[in-house]
C-alpha cells in the first residue's frame, strides 16, 4: 500500500507545483485551474492510501508472501449479468435523446432506473457466481 | 487457491474444478462479466473500427493522388478526415489497448481472477460500442457526419458553422466513450492496487501492467476534462450559453486549452500500453531479462507526470501560449522516452534474438516511433513549429507515432494470440504482413515530411496550384495502400489460424510473466493455481530454477526464487 500512496502523492505534488509555477509565470487561468485540480486529484487519494498504509498490516501482495497466505475469499465476481447491457442501452438512448429529441428520454430514464435497480438487487444477492 | 507447483496443462480446460457454466452464444456476449470475454469484445470491435477508419484513409489517399481529385466532394472530404481521425483516436487506438489487450491481460499478469468491478467493466464495453455506433450514425443524418476535424475546434464546431445532427452525434459519441474510458481507468487502477496475487509486489509487476496502471491514472486525470469541455460545447450549441463564442464575450481558445489538456495526456494514454507490449516482447525474444526494470517504471511515471504540462505545444501559433514553459516541458518529456529506448536496445544487446513475427513488429515499432519522436522534438521548438504548423509535416509526425502504435499493437497480437486462443498465427503470413506494414508506413509518412516543408497544408482536398506536389502524394498513397493490404493479410491469417488445432500449450515462447503460467486459453477466473512470486519473472523462475532472476534489492542467494521454490519442491 505504501508504493501506491507514494505513486499518487508523487504525481499529485509534482503537478501541483507545476500548476503553481505555471500560474505565476503565465497568469493564464484555465491551465492553472486544470493543473491545480489535477494535482489535488492525485494528492487526495494518495493521502487516503498513506493514511491506511500506516494503520494496516502489510497485505500478502506487498510482501514475500506465499500463495497460501492469500488463500480465502478474494471478493465477489459475478459470472454474468444482463444489467450492464441494459444500463448501457439506457445511457445510449439518453445520449440519442440529446440529438434526436427529448422524447427518447421517456424510454431512456426508466431503462436506466430499471437497470440500476436490477444491478443493485443482483449485487445484494452476491451475483451469479463468486470466487 | 493453492500453492502451486505444476504449471497448467490443457487438460484442465475440460475438467477444471471451477469451470464456469454460464450462458453461451449471443447471451454470453450480452451478459458476460468475464474480463477475457469483455477484452475480446473490445479487441474485435476496435479492430473493426481500425478497418473502418482505415477505409476512410484509403479514400482520402485516393483523392490526393491527383492535384484536382474528384473521388469525393470537398464537403465529403471534410467529413472523411474528421471521421478518420475520430474513429482512429477515440474508437480504435485507446480502446484496443486499455479496453482490449489490457482488459484481457492485466488481471492474468498479476494473478487476479477478474477485474475489480466486473459489471462496471461490462458497462464500459457497452458504452464504447454504443459510442462507436453513435459516431458512425453521423453519416446517416441530414447534413452528414461531423466535419470540423477530430479536434472539434471552436468556432468551427458551434451551432452556426456545424448546424447538423452529425456534430451532436460526434459530441454524444465522445461522452459515451469518455465515460467508458473513465470506468475502465477506475477498474484498471482498482484491480492493480487491490487484486495482486500474494508476493506480487508493485515492483514485481510486469511492465505492461505498470504501464496500464499509469495509463489508468492518466485516463482519470484527462478524460473528465474532455467530458466537461464537451458538455460546455453542447450547452453552447443548444442551451444558449456563449462559453466558446467570441461574439458574446466567450473564449474560443478555452476549447483548445481544455481539449489539449485532455489531448496530450491522451497521446500517452495511447502510447504507454504499446510501450508496455513491446517491453514484454523484446526480452522474451532476446532470451534476456529486461534491461533496467526500475528505470522503465520511473520513465513511465515521469512521462505521465510531464504529459500533464505540455498540452499547449499544440497551440504555439495561437499567440496565447507561454512558449518557453511548454517548449521546455516538451523537451523534458523526450528524456524518459529516450531512457525507454536505451533500455529496449539494452535488452536486445548481446541477446539470442529470435526474429518471430512478434519480435519483428516490436523492432518495427521502435524504428517508426523513433522517427515520430525525433520529429516531435523538432516541433517542440516554437520557431520551427511556426514554420510547419498545420502542414503535412505535422500530419507525418503524428502518423509516424500512430503507425508505430499500430505496428506495436500487431506485436502484441502476435505475442498473445497463442495465450488467448491456444493457436499460433501463421509466421510466414505474419512476416509478410510485417514488411508490408512497416515499409508501407515508412513510404506513407516520409513524403509527408517533405510535403510539409514545401508548405502543403493539412486537410486540403485539392492542390491545383501546386501540381509539383503530386509525385510525393502518389508515393504516400502507395504506402497507405500497402498498409491496407497488410490488414487484409492479417484478416487472412486470423481466419486461417482459427481453423488450425490448439497446439500452443501454456508457455510457448518460454516467457517471463504470469499469464504464461496458466492454460492457453486461460480458464474462468484465470488460474487453478499460482507459483510463488519472487521476481518480476515468476513463470521464468518456475521453468528455470537454475537461472532465476535476482530480486532488485536483494542479492542474497538464500532469497533467490530458485532457492525458495526448490525448498517447496
Amino acid at each position: 500500500m505504501k508504493t501506491e500512496a507514494r505513486l499518487l502523492l508523487g504525481l499529485g505534488v509534482f503537478v501541483l507545483i507545476m500548476g503553481i509555477v505555471y500560474g505565476i509565470w503565465s497568469k493564464e487561468l484555465s491551465g492553472t485551474v486544470m493543473l491545480i485540480g489535477t494535482g489535488i486529484l492525485g494528492i487526495f487519494p494518495g493521502l487516503y492510501y498513506r493514511f491506511w498504509s500506516k494503520r494496516m498490516a502489510e497485505r500478502p501482495e506487498d510482501t514475500d508472501a506465499t500463495v497460501v497466505a492469500g488463500a480465502g475469499l478474494i471478493g465477489s465476481f459475478p459470472g454474468s449479468s444482463i444489467w450492464p447491457f441494459v444500463l448501457g442501452m439506457g445511457c445510449w438512448l439518453m445520449v440519442l435523446a440529446l440529438v434526436f429529441g427529448s422524447w427518447l428520454a421517456v424510454i431512456a430514464i426508466p431503462t436506466i432506473t430499471f437497470a440500476l435497480a436490477g444491478a443493485t438487487a443482483e449485487g445484494r444477492r452476491g451475483g451469479a457466481a463468486s470466487h | 487457491m493453492v500453492d502451486v507447483l505444476e504449471p497448467q496443462t490443457a487438460a484442465h480446460d475440460d475438467h477444471g474444478h471451477d469451470e464456469h457454466h454460464g450462458p453461451s452464444g449471443i447471451m454470453n456476449w450480452l451478459t458476460s462479466t468475464d474480463h477475457k470475454v469483455i477484452g475480446l469484445n473490445y479487441t474485435v470491435t476496435s479492430i473493426i473500427m481500425l478497418v473502418i477508419g482505415g477505409a476512410f484513409a484509403m479514400i482520402i489517399r485516393a483523392q490526393l493522388t491527383t492535384p484536382n481529385g474528384t473521388v469525393v466532394t470537398l464537403a465529403q472530404y471534410n467529413e472523411l478526415f474528421t471521421m478518420h481521425g475520430s474513429v482512429m483516436i477515440y474508437l480504435f487506438a485507446g480502446p484496443f489497448a486499455f479496453g482490449g489487450l489490457a482488459n484481457y491481460m492485466v488481471p492474468i499478469q498479476i494473478g487476479a481472477p477478474d477485474m475489480a468491478f466486473p459489471r462496471l467493466n461490462a458497462l464500459s464495453y457497452w458504452l464504447y460500442l454504443t459510442g462507436s455506433i453513435t459516431m458512425l450514425l453521423g453519416f446517416t443524418v441530414a447534413g452528414g457526419a461531423a466535419d470540423f476535424g477530430w479536434v472539434g475546434y471552436a468556432p468551427l464546431s458551434d451551432a452556426l458553422n456545424a448546424p447538423g445532427a452529425g456534430a451532436d452525434l460526434w459530441i454524444g459519441a465522445l461522452l459515451l466513450t469518455g465515460f467508458s474510458a473513465i470506468f475502465t481507468g477506475v477498474n484498471l487502477v482498482a484491480t492493480i492496487f487491490y487484486l495482486r496475487a500474494p508476493g506480487m509486489t508493485m515492483f514485481r509487476m510486469p511492465i505492461f501492467t505498470w504501464n496500464m496502471l499509469v495509463t489508468g491514472i492518466l485516463i482519470l486525470l484527462a478524460f473528465p476534462v474532455l467530458t466537461a469541455g464537451l458538455v460546455m460545447l453542447y450547452a453552447d450549441r443548444h442551451f444558449g450559453t456563449h462559453i466558446y463564442d467570441a461574439h458574446h464575450g466567450g473564449v474560443p481558445i478555452l476549447w483548445q486549452n481544455i481539449f489539449w489538456f485532455w489531448g496530450h495526456p491522451e497521446v500517452y494514454i495511447l502510447a504507454l500500453p504499446f510501450f508496455g507490449m513491446v517491453t514484454e516482447i523484446i526480452p522474451v525474444f532476446s532470451r534476456k531479462p529486461l534491461f533496467g526494470y526500475k528505470g522503465m517504471v520511473f520513465a513511465t511515471i515521469t512521462i505521465a507526470a510531464l504529459s500533464t504540462g505540455v498540452w499547449a505545444h499544440h497551440m504555439f501559433t495561437t499567440g496565447t501560449v507561454l512558449l518557453p514553459f511548454f517548449s521546455f516541458m516538451t523537451y523534458l518529456i523526450s528524456i524518459p522516452t529516450g531512457i525507454k529506448f536505451f533500455n529496449w536496445i539494452g535488452s536486445m544487446w548481446g541477446g539470442q534474438i529470435k526474429f518471430t513475427s512478434a519480435m519483428l513488429f516490436a523492432i518495427g515499432f521502435l524504428i517508426t516511433f523513433l522517427i515520430g519522436g525525433i520529429t516531435g522534438i523538432i516541433l517542440a521548438s516554437p520557431p520551427l513549429d511556426f514554420f510547419t504548423h498545420d502542414t503535412y509535416f505535422v500530419v507525418a509526425h503524428f502518423h509516424s507515432v500512430v503507425m508505430a502504435l499500430v505496428i506495436g499493437g500487431m506485436a502484441g497480437i502476435y505475442y498473445w494470440f497463442p495465450k488467448i486462443t491456444g493457436r499460433f498465427l501463421n509466421e510466414r503470413i505474419g512476416k509478410t504482413q510485417f514488411w508490408f506494414l512497416f515499409l508501407g508506413s515508412t513510404l506513407f509518412v516520409m513524403p509527408g515530411y517533405l510535403l510539409g516543408l514545401k508548405g502543403m497544408p493539412r486537410r486540403m482536398a485539392i492542390y491545383t496550384l501546386h501540381p509539383e506536389w503530386q509525385h510525393l502524394n502518389v508515393a504516400s498513397s502507395i504506402g497507405a495502400w500497402m498498409i491496407g493490404f497488410s490488414t487484409v493479410l492479417f484478416v487472412i491469417n486470423f481466419l486461417k489460424t482459427m481453423r488450425s488445432p490448439k497446439t500452443a500449450g501454456p508457455n510457448p515462447w518460454d516467457a517471463h510473466t504470469l499469464e504464461w503460467f496458466t492454460t492457453s486459453p486461460p480458464p474462468h477466473h484465470n488460474f487453478y493455481a499460482l507459483p510463488n512470486i519472487r521476481s518480476e519473472r515468476p513463470t521464468w523462475d518456475y521453468y528455470h530454477p537454475d537461472a532465476p532472476a535476482l530480486t532488485h534489492d536483494d542479492h542474497d542467494p538464500s532469497h533467490m526464487p530458485g532457492a525458495a521454490k526448490g525448498a517447496t519442491k
